[in-house]
């Protein structure tokens, strides 16, 4: 029962304990003030309960980070106390108590963040099977079951619209922390550092994502919300208590992205190995760094969208509601001006594994290195100049959309210039396709479908027809399926050596590659044609007469054929952990630093620093390494 | 040099499929209006360029995972290319052109497809949670300025309409799919009245279905469009602007059909979203607060002017509009009224 003195149990512990405790607070101080603690006007009651329950959330998420102890070295740097730099394990406890604990070791962290990503990924794909459910044939009658209403309260169409804006967030929130999987486990390691630069930093920026996972997925239980992930207002001035829970899980999430990002462009500019200038930096770093710098400017933008609604909730302050001298259409503003910036975070990481996988299973070098790279950056710039395309027919001033138009479509360009670099490395090369390529080829294609379907949405005649409607959600599930879904998988498996020390089962692998691609292809598909056909998106039913009982059909088969891969990813991950084959050095043939150490990476990631003495892929270059592990020429010590 | 021709042939082949098929036909709704006609010529060269750039980049990779993969017991490395700045120069300046060429016809289809006629027609298209009314400005046979309500749009073929958008509450978005346009509607009066212009080309019924999430009613949120004749439009217009002079009874279905009412409240006993009117009259109705009443016509009146003053058990407040008093005549209330009456066997 070691769990029980985990860090991550003390803060559960605390965090339902500061729940009451704050509820407490606010219930005293209104108390205090001579405000009613109840009304006996239904709508008012409901009002100063949701005051209560906010108060006491917010007072419970500082609660769980105090109790797991995230802050317990700041609070001894502020009484004068010393602490050490130096990663100690304790080993009189199991190794598996560390990730449940607040560690500094960014492997930890980077495992840590994968772990929960995949279990958030899991929570979405449930939701969105049960409304395929549901959306399988026309007429509501799933989500009317009886049980439903028992367990939450509501069923039917608000039901519906509840776990479709759930899917969203939650998917969202499972991808962001994807991606600081993906960047804290690799980042220090290819460049050459032990570590990142903040480690306390680091494990806060982890750690405040458990109560703010927990807080959103709470919202189910405490009515639920219909807005979508978006949460446009006035709507969601009216939606259930949930909708503060959405609001403020997002919010503490938004903390931990700017955290993150912080680290990682700071450890990419500083911390470099000798000899890795930025040009021949594994091209993962670069599109880390991308997404790092986009993270770290543009997330304060939803932070702030979002807590301006909470507030005009709470406080009756009247921001966005029209109806009381507000404006709804800022809020779009607000909301995209980081959420589309935000697009670009979930696929670049993604993007980058695809480019710094495909040499290593081509064994040729990565065709334009220097275009990949700065394309990426090229990326995170256009990004910020195009939120408002997602508000064509919003209601914004007319003429801005061309502008926007014209941005939008110079998306295009850097995009572009990664797949003919890839197609580019394809080409003559000595193709093996194990399971992390067949990922990568799949994320190639799928991305590729994410792409063409693009420029329809870009040019305004086009998206005055498919706004809202299936056709976006056909496109964007084609980009975060080819830009993060497929790529991260193909990272874990690749890395699952590094991680573990062994070996996935390759035939599993294989088996989940053919479910997903093929169950994918099946659904964004037809996603994309019930758009054209003009179904609009969001909807708990559709008329029959439409005539889509068919394609919906195949669309929920695709859907549940997504999710059973991923159960047998989870499965392979689970079982190949503890009784997959051993592992050593280097199994992929790779030149990158991480793959010339002892599988699983040891503590220090390196006992000494290397060189860099060439280009990171020069495959089939006779005579050529990246690296020169021991530039000192002495022979390391035994370890 | 003859994998690039065969892959060139192969991309060919691919993009006059994968283009032929796109722009069969199959995958647009009904054409029916001339707006859809511009919108659905930039669909088709959208879809050409996807078939080209799908067959380009996926017949290449296809091409190299069948003819350059491993082969068994093969060992190596591939052939060492770094990269090529001409190429690279030309694939980045090339899709430039191409996207800015793209951006000036979305200009100029745009334009066209908002192009103002000054003869147009006026609608006013009111959204609420969750009903549709479409309002028309007449000018009686006697020369009286009067006011046209109707739950069904109405519109005359060849004329272009301007649609004036209105919203009672949240964001709602007006959507006719086979008129291939689309616009937010504002809640916040005037300010934030909206407009969208539409000629339809086609006579036939329609659905008019709002394409922005607005609550648990937002899926049912759906209005029949009729596209007819103008000489047709000029004398259903004219019918509905005389007074309603059926019975009370009928007329108060009139209002509750054409004011929303029945997109909520049901008249075969079912409960969609507020309670049904079946058998209501008359009978004891148990409130939230655990009161009961009985459902008698001042009972009905007041919830139909201030519907948040006695709640219904096992309903919530705020759902209902509260302006009906504004909207409706002390007549109209009354005839809906006698309405429900009638329901009450």
């Amino acid at each position: 029962m070691r769990f029980f003195s985990t860090n991550f149990f003390r803060g559960l512990i605390a965090q339902i304990a500061g729940t009451v405790m704050g509820m407490g607070l606010v219930m005293a101080l209104r108390v205090i003030f001579g405000l009613p603690l109840s009304s006996p006007i239904e709508a008012d009651d409901a009002h100063i309960r949701e005051v209560i329950v906010v108060g006491g959330v917010i007072v419970g998420a500082f609660s769980f980070l105090v109790g797991a102890g995230v802050f317990g070295d700041w609070f001894k740097w502020a009484r004068g106390e010393e602490t050490s730099d130096e990663h100690t394990v304790d080993s009189s406890k199991p190794n598996w108590m560390r990730y449940f604990s607040v560690d500094f070791d960014h492997k930890v962290i980077g495992v840590q963040y994968g772990v929960a990503s995949l279990l958030l990924l899991l929570f979405g794909g449930t939701f969105a099977m049960l409304f395929r459910i549901e959306l399988a044939q026309s007429g509501i009658t799933f989500l009317n079951s009886e049980i439903f209403k028992v367990l939450l309260g509501y069923d039917g169409p608000h039901l519906y619209n509840t776990l479709m804006s759930l899917h969203g967030i939650v998917m969202i929130a499972g991808i962001l922390l994807g991606i600081g999987a993906m960047s804290n486990y690799l980042v220090p390691m290819l460049i050459g550092a032990n570590d990142m630069a903040f480690p306390r930093l680091n494990a806060f920026a982890f750690w405040v994502n458990v109560p703010g996972g927990l807080i959103l997925l709470s919202s189910l239980f405490l009515g639920g919300f219909d807005t979508g992930w978006v949460g446009y207002p006035p709507l969601s001035l009216r939606a259930p208590l949930g909708m503060q829970m959405f609001l403020f899980g997002v919010f503490l999430i938004g903390v931990s992205s700017i955290a993150g990002s912080i680290n990682v462009i700071v450890s990419i500019i500083t911390m470099r190995a000798k000899g890795m200038s930025l040009l021949r930096m594994p091209i993962f770093c670069w599109a880390a760094l991308a997404t790092a710098l986009i993270q770290f400017t543009a997330t304060q933008l939803i932070g702030l969208s979002f807590q301006l609604v909470m507030l005009e909730r709470l406080l009756d302050m009247s921001f966005f509601d029209s109806l009381q001298g507000g404006d709804p259409v800022l809020y779009q503003h607000l909301f995209w001006f980081y959420s589309h910036p935000a697009v670009y975070v979930f696929i670049l990481p993604g993007l980058g594994i695809i480019s710094e996988l495909l040499p290593v299973y081509v064994r040729k070098p990565l065709y334009g290195y220097k275009w990949v790279a700065f394309s990426s950056l090229g990326i995170a710039a256009v990004s910020f100049f195009v939120w408002a395309h997602h508000m064509f027919v919003s209601g914004m001033s007319p003429f801005l959309r061309i502008p926007f138009m014209y941005s939008t479509l110079l998306v295009a360009v850097p995009t572009g210039v990664k797949f003919f670099s890839w197609a580019a490395t394809l080409w003559q090369g000595k193709i093996e396709f194990k399971t992390p390529m067949l990922f990568t080829l799949g994320a190639i294609v799928i991305f590729l479908l994410g792409g063409v379907t693009g420029p329809p949405l870009a040019t305004i005649a086009t998206d005055l027809h498919l706004h809202d409607t299936w056709f976006v959600v056909g496109h964007f599930h084609d980009t975060m399926f080819g830009g993060f879904i497929f790529p991260f998988a193909a990272a874990i498996y690749f890395w699952f050596p590094k991680m573990t020390g062994r070996m996935y089962n390759e035939k599993q692998g294989v088996i989940h590659f053919w479910l997903m691609f093929i169950g994918f292809m099946m659904m964004s598909n037809l996603q994309l044609v019930l758009g054209l056909l003009g179904m609009r998106r969001r909807v708990a039913d559709f008329d029959a007469a439409l005539g889509f009982d068919g394609m919906q059909l195949a669309l929920t088969i695709g859907g549940f054929m997504v999710f059973f891969g991923m159960l047998l990813f989870a499965y392979n991950i689970i079982r190949s952990w503890t009784k997959g084959e051993k592992t050593e050095g280097n199994v992929w043939d790779s030149r990158s630093p991480e793959w010339q150490r002892p599988n699983p990476m040891p503590l220090h990631n390196y006992d000494q620093p290397f060189e860099v003495v060439g280009e990171p892929y020069d495959y089939g270059l006779p005579n050529s390494t990246y690296v020169n592990m021991n530039p000192a020429g002495e022979t390391p010590a035994a370890h | 040099m003859i994998h690039l021709l065969i892959v060139g042939v192969l991309v060919v082949i691919s993009t006059l499929g994968i283009g032929l098929l796109l722009t069969g036909g199959w995958i647009l709704p009904q054409q029916a209006s001339q707006q859809a006609i511009t919108v659905d010529w930039l669909f088709d060269l959208h879809f050409w360029f996807i078939a080209f750039f799908v067959s380009l980049i996926c017949v290449i990779i296809l091409y190299s995972l069948i003819v350059f993969r491993r082969k068994k017991g093969e060992k190596g490395d591939g052939v060492y290319m770094e990269g090529n700045q001409r190429l690279e120069i030309a694939w980045t300046i090339i899709p430039i052109g191409i996207v800015l060429w793209m951006a000036v016809i979305g200009g100029q289809t745009l334009a066209d497809v908002e192009r103002r006629d000054p003869d147009a027609i006026t609608v006013d298209v009111v959204a609420a949670q969750w009903s549709w009314r479409f309002e028309y400005e007449v000018t009686t046979a006697e020369g009286v300025a009067t006011k046209v309500v109707s739950d069904t749009l109405v519109l005359p073929r060849n004329q272009q309409v301007l649609l004036r958008l209105h919203s009672q509450d949240v964001i709602h978005s007006f959507f006719v799919p086979e008129f291939r346009v689309k616009q937010d509607i504002l809640p916040g009066g005037e300010k934030y009245v909206r407009e969208l212009r539409v000629t339809p080309n086609t006579n036939g019924n329609f659905s008019l279905m709002c394409a922005e999430i607005c609550g648990q009613g937002h899926t049912t949120m759906v209005a029949q469009v009729q596209v007819v004749d103008g000489s047709e439009f000029e004398s259903w217009l004219n019918e509905q602007a005389a007074e309603c002079n059926l019975s009370d009874t009928e007329c108060g279905q009139r209002w509750a059909q054409t004011f929303g009412c029945l997109g909520c409240h049901t008249t075969d006993g079912t409960t969609v979203i507020a309670p049904t009117w079946l058998g209501l009259f008359g009978h004891n109705v148990e409130l939230a607060d655990g009161s009961t009443v009985v459902a008698d016509t001042n009972y009905l009146r007041t919830s139909i002017i201030d519907p948040n003053a006695q709640i219904v058990a096992g309903f919530n407040p705020g759902v209902m509009p509260q302006n009906f008093d504004e909207i409706l005549s002390a007549e109209q209330i009354d005839q809906i009224v006698a309405f429900i009456e009638s329901l009450s066997n």
